[in-house]
């Protein structure tokens, strides 16, 4: 049995018994009705009764017509715990386990505190040397989460609420602790680029000097003013915007500049010009709310119609100059939810209601995150109620060029397109990551991924994916952060759901997603939901690295199946990249080396594309090619197969005949 | 001291100031201790770092360095429990649906508000708990509240008894109206309590009720333009 199921129901007793704890006598030995009233009942073995807020409730009735999760997966039922739950994995392998560094946790208190020895002891706790981790965890749920990461050589960014820690992943397997830079401020999304490193900042306790203790409440009202409204006192060092460090020491980054927005960032996006090798780009997604112009000139939160200046209804981008990055500014506020025949700002709506006459101003205001595929000239824009589909070829000034509206999403969250260009996967984060919503009665069309074809500028809807394992309902679970695989001839995306864990995902056939492989660990608690779980899984040079909110960094390897051969997985380790910041989408290109054949050969065999005995000489040609070290006359006989190759493409289904052209030009000049 | 029967505990400001107005925060509570005397950082080792500001040198900390939480606020805590409170009441209201309409459209809706609202209801009830607050208002005055004992004022948005009298009577396309017209006005009543809270100082500070607000934000304000479009329909 875990430690945090016995710890679970005492600790709303718990904290009703540390109500002043420095209160007179007379209070502590009157505790009164009141005082024992609400949290009283947990400690009385009663979890499921109405009045204890920690027991889950389940989900209600699925709505007509809908689906839910498999709650026969094996993954709808494993062991709880925080560091001892169950595991189970199909597809890939657990190859480490790192804890959260202590730098980003609140501290195991020593428990010496005659209070706290008190409190312990009047819930029958007993000697324990160190407050319980459980309790911590439920006090300082997200305050301390991870979030999202970026790569760079052998190093990885891990993103947090309290700021960014950096590994040494040269060795996956053997991942270890470089830095640990604390600067709160709201997720810290991080992004690399050389020398420097972006971080996002939006919440309120954000300070430019990175200090972690936010900004004191107001003092208490004067007696009989209890009523008045008071702003918020402008705080000149309160910073919500785009940090912007030097990294060239790994272990000491230092900020060079801080460029403040309006809305703070969410998240932001690198973008980099082809034409423009001296400056890179910040887009940045305010989420948030608009601070008042007190405390930073020109902002506001009025509608469009009050203040066309408003700091709603746009993006902002940043530029930064490499060689000066301390000269880093906001150089343009796209309107991106423009109507270009009106003119108006907030020109889109999410309602649905294309084609239906007069277009009325509606009012997304924001985007959550943007996806950009420079090698295409394209961003797919997750915005809050659409999804954007904008023109970047003049980065400073994105074009909005489609938007699409989905009435069974909540919540348009984050996009990632096809390597070719040709389908975009977007995600729902349905309830924002905090709530169970993959539970049986969880419909699958909620909370999940919608795949768009992507055509001349035109978005058309495909299908959904969502997590297939129904998850318990202290798991919280949504679709979350995914980066493709590089598995030539294929689509395949791995993605976090928060506690659903890691799934790979192929999407070749936008119609017919299918999951290939996943990881998935059992709820942190039984009883109670405990925010945790996976908020971004990436591919990374041959390794996939999940973020996991409370529990830390875990790396992965892929592992054959009948569904992705070990070949596949060979050729997707061939392509290695400099730097990795997910939603700056680069274009994977395969070397032509021979591994990469037999990947296609394997997915030729799979999909029926060609007989056996061509498949069989085909592998038989290039495994002589291999053992000859690429002798000319060994090649030749790889080369004489391609004519073939070429007719059984002009017959194939089109993702076959892509194979099938790849795989002669690879036969037709194969690199070691 | 107050003298009044105290549920709630009093906001303080970061309690390594000061132990004299310690209070029913747990987290409040874990700072006060004396921290571990600090081991010299080990070279070679990670290290742990906290920037300056732009161009002011970055600090090394000590390497058993633990996290501080910023505080909470007045603020956070009237939101959550009135975020409750209004909470209930959509729930209430999506409750009908089922004898009241056959309209599609609504009871999908009906159907996603209930889920998420009620779920989040007990993801207020859990912040709450876990910091020894209340989870409701209905209760007698606290110190410096002008409230008297008598129950708390609806938040915004909330519909009136008469409203809800009338919603329960309805049937078919009126109810389909009422239920839309009265969730677009709870809806936007939450907005509000959005802004309010984020304009109150020191609020927001907390990551957990910064996430949440920011997605009732975020989520409310797109069902809202999805039931305008069902509301037009129905004309």
């Amino acid at each position: 049995m875990n430690s945090t199921r016995s710890l679970t129901l005492p600790l709303a007793a718990m904290a009703a018994v540390l109500f002043f704890p420095s209160q007179s006598n007379a209070q502590e030995q009157k505790p009164g009705p009141d005082a024992a009233a609400q949290p009283a009942p947990q400690a009385q073995e009663k979890p499921k009764e109405e009045g204890d807020p920690f027991a889950p409730q389940p989900a209600p009735p699925l709505p007509p017509g809908m689906t839910g999760s498999d709650t026969k997966d094996p993954r709808a039922s494993l062991k709880p715990g925080m560091y001892d739950a169950g595991e189970i994995a199909r597809g890939m392998k657990h190859v480490a386990h790192i804890k959260k560094p202590d730098a980003f946790q609140l501290q195991a208190t020593s428990s010496d505190d005659p209070s706290v020895q008190k409190v312990l002891g009047q819930l029958g706790i007993g000697a324990v040397e160190k407050m319980p981790k459980a309790l911590q965890l439920v006090i300082a749920q997200l305050a301390f989460a991870n979030s999202d990461f970026a790569f760079q050589g052998t190093h990885l960014f891990q993103g947090n609420f309290y700021g960014v820690n950096i590994y040494d992943i040269s060795n996956p397997a053997k991942a270890s602790l470089l830095t640990s830079m604390v600067c709160p401020g709201g997720q810290g999304d991080v992004s690399v680029y050389g020398n420097l490193m972006f971080m996002s900042v939006e919440m309120p306790n954000g300070r430019v000097d990175c200090g972690a203790d936010g900004f004191p409440p107001e003092p208490a009202p004067e007696s009989g003013k209890e009523k008045e409204k008071r702003l918020p006192v402008p705080q000149k060092d309160r910073f919500r915007g785009v940090r912007v460090f030097d990294i060239s020491d790994i272990k000491k980054p230092k900020q060079v500049a801080a460029v403040q927005t309006c809305r703070g960032s969410h998240t932001h996006t690198l973008v980099l010009d082809p034409n423009d090798k001296e400056n890179v780009y910040i887009y940045v997604s305010g989420t948030s709310f608009v601070r008042q112009s007190e405390e930073l000139a020109g902002c506001s939160g009025e509608g469009p119609e009050k203040d066309p200046n408003t700091a709603l209804f746009r993006i902002d981008v940043i530029k930064v100059p490499v060689a000066h990055p301390d000269q880093a500014a906001i150089v343009s506020h796209p309107r991106v939810f423009i109507d270009p025949r009106s003119g108006v700002v907030n020109g889109l709506n999410n309602g649905g209601s294309h084609g239906k006459g007069e277009e009325k101003p509606r009012d997304t205001d924001q985007c959550h995150d943007i996806t950009v595929y420079s090698a295409i000239g394209l961003a797919a824009g997750a915005c809050s109620g659409n999804g954007l589909l904008l023109d970047i070829k003049d980065p400073v000034n994105p074009k909005r060029v489609d938007a699409v509206n989905d009435p069974n999403y909540s919540y348009w969250h984050s996009a990632s397109f096809s390597n070719d260009g040709t389908k975009v996967v977007f995600t729902d984060e349905w309830g924002g990551g905090l709530g169970a919503r993959c539970r049986a009665n969880d419909p699958n069309k909620w909370g999940a991924d919608a795949i768009f074809n992507l055509k001349d500028d035109k978005l058309t809807f495909a299908n959904y994916y969502k997590l297939p394992a129904a998850q318990g309902d202290t798991e919280n679970c949504v679709a979350h952060n995914g980066s493709l695989i590089p598995v030539p001839g294929r689509d395949i995306e791995v993605q976090a759901w928060y506690q659903g864990g890691v799934s790979v995902m192929d999407f070749t056939d936008p119609a017919h997603p299918q999951e290939i492989a996943y990881f998935d660990r059992g709820p942190i608690d039984p009883k109670m939901l405990v925010l945790g779980g996976d908020w971004s899984a990436y591919w990374y040079n041959g390794a996939i690295y999940g973020s996991e909110i409370a529990r830390g960094l875990d790396v992965f390897e892929l592992t054959a199946t009948d569904l992705l051969s070990q070949n596949e997985i060979d050729a997707a380790k061939a392509v290695q990249v400099k730097e990795l910041n997910v939603q700056n989408q680069q274009k994977l290109e395969w070397p032509s080396k021979l591994v990469v054949a037999k990947a296609y050969v394997d997915q030729l065999e799979r999909s029926q594309a060609l007989p056996a005995d061509q498949i069989a000489s085909l592998r038989k040609g290039i495994r002589d090619a291999e053992k000859s070290h690429l002798k000319e006359k060994q090649v030749a006989k790889l080369r004489a197969m391609t004519e073939k190759l070429a007719a059984n493409a002009s017959s194939a289904k089109p993702a076959d005949a892509t194979r099938l052209q790849a795989l002669a030009e690879i036969l037709k000049h194969p690199v070691a | 001291m107050s003298s009044f029967p105290v549920r709630k505990a009093k906001i303080c400001a970061p309690a390594r100031t000061t132990h004299a107005c310690a209070t029913g925060l747990i987290a409040v509570l874990l700072l006060t201790f004396a921290p571990i005397p600090s081991r010299s950082q080990a070279s070679g080792g990670p290290s742990v770092v906290q920037p300056g500001a732009p161009g002011e040198p970055t600090k090394t900390l000590p390497n058993d360095t633990h996290a501080t939480l910023p505080p909470i606020s007045r603020a956070d805590v009237d939101f959550m429990q009135g975020m409750i409170m209004h909470h209930s009441q959509a729930v209430e209201m999506t409750a009908l649906i089922q004898s009241h309409t056959e309209n599609k459209n609504v009871r999908a809706m009906g159907a996603k508000i209930s889920s998420s609202q009620a779920d989040e209801i007990r993801m207020m009830q859990r912040w709450l708990a876990a910091r020894g607050q209340a989870t409701s208002m209905e209760m007698p005055g606290m110190p410096g509240m002008d409230m008297g004992g008598k129950a708390m004022a609806p938040m915004p948005g909330m519909l009136t008894p008469d409203q809800m009298t009338a919603l329960k009577h309805a049937t078919g396309t009126e109810f389909d109206r009422l239920f839309l017209s009265g969730m677009i006005q709870h809806h936007g009543g939450a907005l509000v309590m959005v802004k309010d809270l984020f304009n109150s100082a020191g609020a927001g500070q907390d990551a957990e009720i910064f996430d949440f607000a920011t997605d009732v934000d975020n989520s409310q304000r797109a069902e809202i333009k999805i039931m305008q479009k069902y509301l037009e329909e129905l004309h």
